[in-house]
Order: C-alpha cells, then structure tokens, then sequence
C-alpha cells in the first residue's frame, strides 16, 4: 500500500504508535531488518522530540520511489519553541533537557537523507529518508 | 437544492415519520439488531432532520457508542455498516410502494448519500476504537510480561518484552532494583531479546539501572542485543562503556556463573569401553 498515514503526537503512547506504524511501512517498503530498526529508532526520536520539547506534534509516514528504489520518508512537525542555534542542536551530547543529547544527530546517522528546519518561535520541522538497498 | 428536490426529499421524511415503527420493525429484522437501539437512533436522526440545518452531531455521537461497543463486542466492522445501509433497504421498499413513486425516487438519492456517510462513519470509529482497544492490550501485556524472575541463587534476571516507552521501562528497572534489596541478590541480567528496537531513552534507562544497581553492590549485565539493535546502538552513539553485554541470556549466564564462583559442569556421561583381546 502507498499513500500517506499519520499519527499525531499528544502522549508517549502515541510515539509507541508511531514506532509500530513506522516498522510496518518499513517491512511493506522492503528495508532490511537493520534499516527497519534504523528507521523506527529516529523516528522515535524525533517524535519524542517533538512531544517533549514542543508538547506535541505531527508525524507523516510516506512511501516514496527513486528510480527502482523505495524508500520510507518521515516529515515530522510540531509548533513549538524551535531550534535557535542548529549547529549546537545537532551536536553529539548537547541537551538542554535531562537526555543523552544524541536523539537529533543519532538520527541524522541512522538516515539517508536528513532535512532540518527550525528557528525560534517557527517550529521545527524534520524530514528524514531512508532507502531500501 | 432545487424545488424539486426539495420536495422530494420532504417527501422521503414525511415517510419516515410516519411510518416510524413498521421501519424500525423491519430494519431491526435486517440490522439483526434491537429495535430499541435502533430506535433511538432512528429518532436522533428524525430530530436532525427536523432541525433542517442537517446538524448530524447527536446521531453521529450515537453511532460512536455503538460502533465502539460493537467493537469490544468482537463484532466485524462491516457487520455495523450494514446494520446502518440496513435503513436504506426498508426505505427503499416503502418507497417503491409510495403512490408518489415518482417524487420519492427523487430524495431516494438524498436519502441514501446520507446513510452512506453515517455508515461510513460507524466504520471510522470502529477502526478508531479497535486501534485502541489494541493499543490498550498491548500496554497490559508489556506489564503483565517483565517479571523479575530468580535464575540462580544470588542470580536475577529481568526479560524485557515488547516496544518500551519510558514510563514503563522505568517501572521494570526499579522492580529490578527492589528485587535486588529484597533478595539480597548481587547479580543481575537485562535481558532485551525481546525489545524491537533501543532508543536514546530506552538506553538512558538501562545505563541508569546498571548504575543504580551497581551503587546497591549488585552487578549487571545487559543481554539479548540482536545484530540491528547492535548496529542502531553505535549508529545512534550511545556509549555503554564498561557495562558487560553479551548476544545471548546463556551468554550472560554462563558470565554470571562465572563472576559468582559458580561452577556448572556437565553430567558425565557412562563410559563403555570395548576392548577384544586377542582377536
Ligand atoms: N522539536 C524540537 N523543538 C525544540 N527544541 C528541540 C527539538 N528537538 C530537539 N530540540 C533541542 O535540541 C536538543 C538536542 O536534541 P536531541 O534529541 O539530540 O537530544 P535530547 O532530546 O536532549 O536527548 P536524547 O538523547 O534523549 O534525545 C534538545 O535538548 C533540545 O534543546
Ligand atoms: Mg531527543
């Protein structure tokens, strides 16, 4: 099934859901099972990020083609405060909160493609790719 | 609308109004439903019709209740919608025989554009409810399913089973911890064969158990780490420093036998020895 789904973000049972819907698109897609567990890891982070950081948000889960390729793409937005310095955000162990600081530039890693945008009061929005070989 | 269409429909309500129990009679035939739930339905739909301005909030309240609780009931979400098109069916055929046939096949089209959407919508909040009720379970079942369990004396190990959050996960580890007051035990295993994937926070969590553990003077080994979750783990950069892991719980075991001063031998097994002399 192609098209879109999307799973807004109020609680952490709603970031469990994310993770499920995301590891289900991830096997229709035909990721491997280390890209699957890949993909479903930052896509808990940054749905976390969202509810933590900005009380909530939005994902939407697609599945997009490139030639011969699919792939899983997540657009995950929220309204809150946004990010003021990126470069810092992206940072291995920069937290503001009480976390490891290493769900944003962990899920860079974990991804193919990685879109960042944010700025204070704007919101933050990411946008993450992940291909199946 | 046109005139015309209005009257047709006028026509269609006026029908409805009148005949109000033979409907729900037959409909409840067809719905195989009760023809009190029914009718309570059938005139929250009369009131939204009377209103004119096709407020459809209390019949569409009312069709959640029973799409939900038919849900939990186990019943088939088609089954719901076609108790719903059931409506469409009885009117149908009470228009057929209207003297006015011809002005009520008119707002039969209305008619049944209308009954399709609430039918649709009964099919929504079924899948709604359903998500829910699975979501529910899921959530007990990850409860009922991290016991801490003895594996040796001196010797616990906690399964951890199903995708974590953090609520939950904290509510395993300080299980954990108390079973180590408790029991006096000073060995530990993390066992998470059976978590799909580890995150920054389900990592945090384990990392501050082992240490909470360790300040109690028990020590703690992580087991259970498949290959993709080994391979996030790094990718993510999470450090578990000089926490021992091993691949499997029997690893982890035979680490803890090991660090306990346990020795495990195998049974011996009955020797038979054959010998022919001088053949
Ligand atoms: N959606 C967001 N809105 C606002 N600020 C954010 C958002 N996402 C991340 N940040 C900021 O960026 C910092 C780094 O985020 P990152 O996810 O890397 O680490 P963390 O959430 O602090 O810890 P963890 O390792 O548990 O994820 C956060 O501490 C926060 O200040
Ligand atoms: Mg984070």
């Amino acid at each position: 099934m192609t098209g879109e789904r999307e799973v807004v973000i109020t609680s952490s049972a709603d970031v469990v859901a994310v993770r499920q819907l995301v590891r289900s698109v991830a096997i229709e897609v035909g990721l491997s099972l280390v890209d699957q567990t890949k993909i479903v890891t930052a896509a808990s982070e940054l749905a976390r990020n969202a509810l933590v950081y900005a009380g909530g948000g939005d994902v939407r889960i697609l599945v997009v083609e490139n030639g011969h390729r699919r792939g899983l793409k997540l657009i995950v937005t929220d309204d809150g405060p946004g990010i003021p310095d990126l470069e810092l955000a992206l940072t291995d162990g920069w937290t503001t909160g009480n976390g490891l600081g290493l769900g944003l530039s962990g899920s860079r890693r974990l991804v193919d493609e990685f879109d960042l945008l944010s700025g204070p009061g704007k919101g933050t929005t990411v946008t993450v790719t992940k291909w199946a070989r | 609308m046109s005139v015309q269409a209005d009257t047709a429909r006028r026509r269609i309500e006026e029908l409805l109004r009148t005949n109000e129990e033979q409907i729900i009679g037959r409909w409840a035939k067809i719905a195989k439903a009760s023809s009190e739930e029914l009718s309570e339905l059938y005139r929250a739909l009369l009131a939204s019709l009377d209103e004119g301005k096709n407020d459809l909030a209390d019949i569409r309240g009312l069709l959640a209740d029973l799409s939900r609780s038919r849900a939990r009931a186990g019943f088939a979400p088609s089954d719901t919608a076609r108790a719903v098109f059931g409506l469409k069916e009885v009117v149908f055929e009470l228009a057929e025989s209207d003297a006015d046939w011809a002005e009520a096949a008119g707002g039969l089209v209305w008619f049944s554009r209308l009954i399709d959407d609430l039918g649709l919508y009964t099919f929504e909040t079924y899948t709604d409810a359903r998500e829910k009720i699975i979501l529910d379970q899921a959530e007990q079942l990850l409860e009922l399913s991290t016991p801490v369990v003895k594996m040796w004396d001196g010797i616990v190990a906690v399964p951890l089973i199903g995708t974590l959050d953090s609520a939950r996960t904290q509510v395993v580890m300080e299980k954990l911890l108390q079973t180590l007051v408790d029991t006096g035990a000073e060995h530990a295993i993390i066992d998470i064969t059976g978590v799909p994937a580890v995150d920054t926070q389900v990592a945090q969590h384990l990392l501050k158990t082992v240490v909470a553990a360790r300040l109690m003077g028990a020590e703690c080994v992580i087991s259970g780490i498949r290959p993709q979750i080994a391979h996030t783990i790094v990718t993510l950069g999470v450090e578990f420093g000089d926490i021992v892991t091993k691949a499997s719980l029997a690893d982890a075991l035979a680490h803890t036998f090991r660090r306990a001063g346990i020795e495990v031998g195998r049974a011996r097994q009955a020797h038979v020895s054959i010998r022919a002399e001088n053949a």
